[in-house]
């Protein structure tokens, strides 16, 4: 059977791997040696496991929608990530995170973040354990999720605008990196995707795989089989996406389902959707799929959803993509933003736009009847209010 | 053996190695300042290849990547550009820059355009030691060209001993862990740090980058290694004004 999980060397078939300046070397290699042997900790697992549940609210309901499910002819299942504390899925990550950085005797905390959430989440779980917290994030983003720059603020982080490049999440990434160089000894990256070098991409798939193992109990219980005929998740690095793919990959009667941000049009020039328009290279330390000119330059995406506004995937996204094990689609800024009214109108619940792209595809798949079919919520719209009160004049 | 190897050879105190950005101030600027800077007593020079992402640069060497790609810099020009280097410049050329634009040209590509226009070797922080090793090594032998590598306080003894196996022209002590463009601060740590490279009595010789922006660091770097390498500081005099002048005034201060 082929392997679609990361092998001895860090790598997921062609991609993966640790391309990081020697700066970053002493790092990543003390996480590398660390990681397994930290999470396989029976004290770390009770403590990740107890935060989960008492702290974070898990597990998170899969919800059977029924009036989305009379809508598209299949029974739609909503794993509602948006229900955790903070409002999304990033929390999972950043708790298992802070806890291996106080098993290394980390001081302080960096993170990048796009829309926010996963910014919040990192202020959040070092407000809980008293440690320093710096939250960069591109400039334009800071003036699009205000309300997350303030929560952020009050949680005691400060927040760093990112000036370079495209002034977004790549670039608040690399300003990250920058940080991380800069400061090697006494500080944490807790990165906010399946992205980065090898251990990054499988140690956040990990902590994000609770998603897919809850799911498959709650679906056993609620249909009697775990498996569902569908998966679907929105991609931006693809943390999400990785959680609740996770436990579904080695079981090939599940088609997974990955849905980018087409932006504006897939070849309108502001898109995000990497698997269309990528070609393989390297971004942010790992071999993966990456918008870029033909010189090696990376391109600047649009979205509207901010945590989907970043040219690259994660390297496992990537394997997964050429294996062809899943699928890979794009959603653009409108049909997501209508996705999420809709799903507001039907369910009484205001979508995340990100998560807002994964329901959109809905549209276009063809059901037989009957079907189960699991979309992750991976995040709640309050922090997107200002955009559909614009887009729909509310 | 190449003109890197071959300086390494006879000179063995003060070398000076300047670093800029092709495509920097101007598109076209690339070997005018290789003239300049060869005229003006530099032993060796890094021709950085702009790329849109640099992680492990400071704000001087971002922005001039910026300028030069929004210039329209790419790799294939640069090579264009030093069609005729040899004719004018005889000093050791390094190309410096990230590992992405290089794996879009081709790495069997990029070595065989290097040794065309008379590089020497290349700079490329972020390909990993293993996969040029395993990979890339033979091309870059072949094609007469050296790799250099990085080692900073942090990277442990049994790295570095493997990275002096690997190297065969000099080994780039960072004078600490850090973004380029921030000031060499000549402390007890980093020259607790330099002496202990030094003692280990490495069959590369040692040139110090990051930090060194003037004689006074110059001069300090001098005392545990071959030379030193400036980049930002000289980047960052390039913006002032005509490159010629800015080389003869900024090179007065090592080569009086």
């Amino acid at each position: 059977m082929m392997n679609y999980f990361v092998d001895e060397r860090g790598y997921y078939g062609d991609f993966g791997g640790a391309y990081i300046p020697e700066m970053l070397y002493p790092n990543v290699e003390e996480l590398r040696q660390e990681y397994l042997k930290i999470l396989n900790e029976e004290s770390f697992q009770q403590e990740f496991r107890a935060l989960l549940k008492d702290y974070v609210g898990r597990p998170s309901p899969l919800y059977l929608a029924n009036r989305l499910s009379q809508k598209y002819g299949a029974n739609i299942f909503l794993k509602r990530e948006d229900l955790n504390h903070t409002g999304a899925h990033k929390i999972n990550n950043t708790i298992g995170q802070i806890l291996l950085a106080e098993r290394l005797g980390k001081k302080r905390i960096i993170a990048e973040t796009g829309a926010g959430q996963h910014g919040v989440a990192t202020a959040t779980v070092c407000a809980l354990r008293g440690l320093e917290c710096v939250v960069y994030m591109g400039e334009v983003d800071i003036q699009r999720q205000a309300p997350n720059v303030a929560r952020m603020k009050m949680l005691g982080a400060k927040v760093v605008p990112a000036t370079s490049g495209s002034k977004t999440l790549k670039d608040a990434t690399n300003e990250a990196m920058r940080d991380w160089i800069n400061n090697p000894v006494d500080t944490h990256y807790i990165i906010g995707s399946v992205v980065g070098p090898h251990p990054y991409p499988d140690m956040v798939a990990t902590f994000q795989s609770v998603i897919s193992e809850e799911t498959k109990k709650q679906l056993l219980e609620q249909t009697g089989s775990d498996l569902p005929a569908y998966v679907l998740a929105c991609v931006g690095g693809g943390s999400n996406a990785m959680g609740m793919f996770y436990h579904f990959i080695n079981d090939e009667s599940v088609k997974l389902i990955a849905v980018e941000a087409a932006g504006k049009g897939v070849d309108s020039g502001f898109s995000a959707a990497t698997t269309y328009l990528g070609k393989e290279g390297v971004l942010h330390g790992s071999r993966s799929i990456l918008m870029q000119t033909l010189d090696g330059q990376v391109v600047e995406p649009h979205s509207v959803s901010a945590g989907l506004d970043y040219p690259g995937i994660g390297p496992q996204h990537a394997h997964l993509f050429k294996t062809g094990r899943g699928q890979y689609v794009s959603i653009t800024d409108d049909e997501s933003l209508q996705a999420g009214l809709l799903l507001t109108q039907l369910e009484g619940i205001i979508p995340a736009i990100e998560s807002a792209h994964a329901l959109a595809y809905l549209e276009k798949m063809q059901f037989k009847g009957g079907e189960n079919v699991v979309v992750c919520l991976s995040g709640r719209g309050d922090k997107d209010m200002e955009t559909y009160m614009k887009y729909f004049n509310l | 053996m190449n003109r890197l190897q071959q300086l390494f050879q006879h000179k063995k105190k003060d070398i000076l190695s300047i670093y800029y950005t092709a495509g920097y101030p101007a598109l076209d600027s690339t070997l005018k300042i290789a003239q300049a800077l060869q005229e003006a007593g530099a032993d060796f020079l890094e021709i950085g290849f702009p790329y849109s992402d640099p992680v492990a640069d400071g704000p001087v060497i971002q922005a001039s990547s910026k300028q030069a790609l929004d210039q329209g810099m790419t790799l294939h020009l640069l090579f264009e550009q030093l069609k005729d280097l040899r004719k004018t410049v005889t000093i050791p050329i390094l190309l410096m820059g990230y590992v992405n634009p290089v794996l879009q040209f081709g790495v069997a590509n990029f070595c065989k355009a290097c040794a065309e226009v008379g590089v020497d070797g290349c700079i490329i922080p972020d390909l990993p030691m293993y996969e040029y090793e395993e990979l890339y090594k033979d091309e870059f032998e072949k094609n007469g060209l050296s790799n250099i590598f990085l080692v900073t306080p942090q990277t442990s003894e049994e790295r570095i001993r493997k990275i002096d196996g690997l190297s065969n022209a000099f080994i780039y002590l960072l004078s600490s862990s850090a973004t380029t463009g921030k000031n060499l601060d000549v402390s007890t740590s980093a020259t607790t740090y330099f002496s202990r490279i030094k003692a280990m009595e490495l069959k590369n010789p040692l040139m110090i980058g990051f930090g060194i922006s003037d004689r006074k660091t110059f001069d300090s770097a001098n005392e545990y290694a071959s030379g030193a390498i400036i980049g930002s500081a000289f980047v960052k005099c390039l913006a002032k004004g005509d490159v010629q002048m800015q080389v003869k005034d900024f090179m007065k201060e090592f080569r009086p």
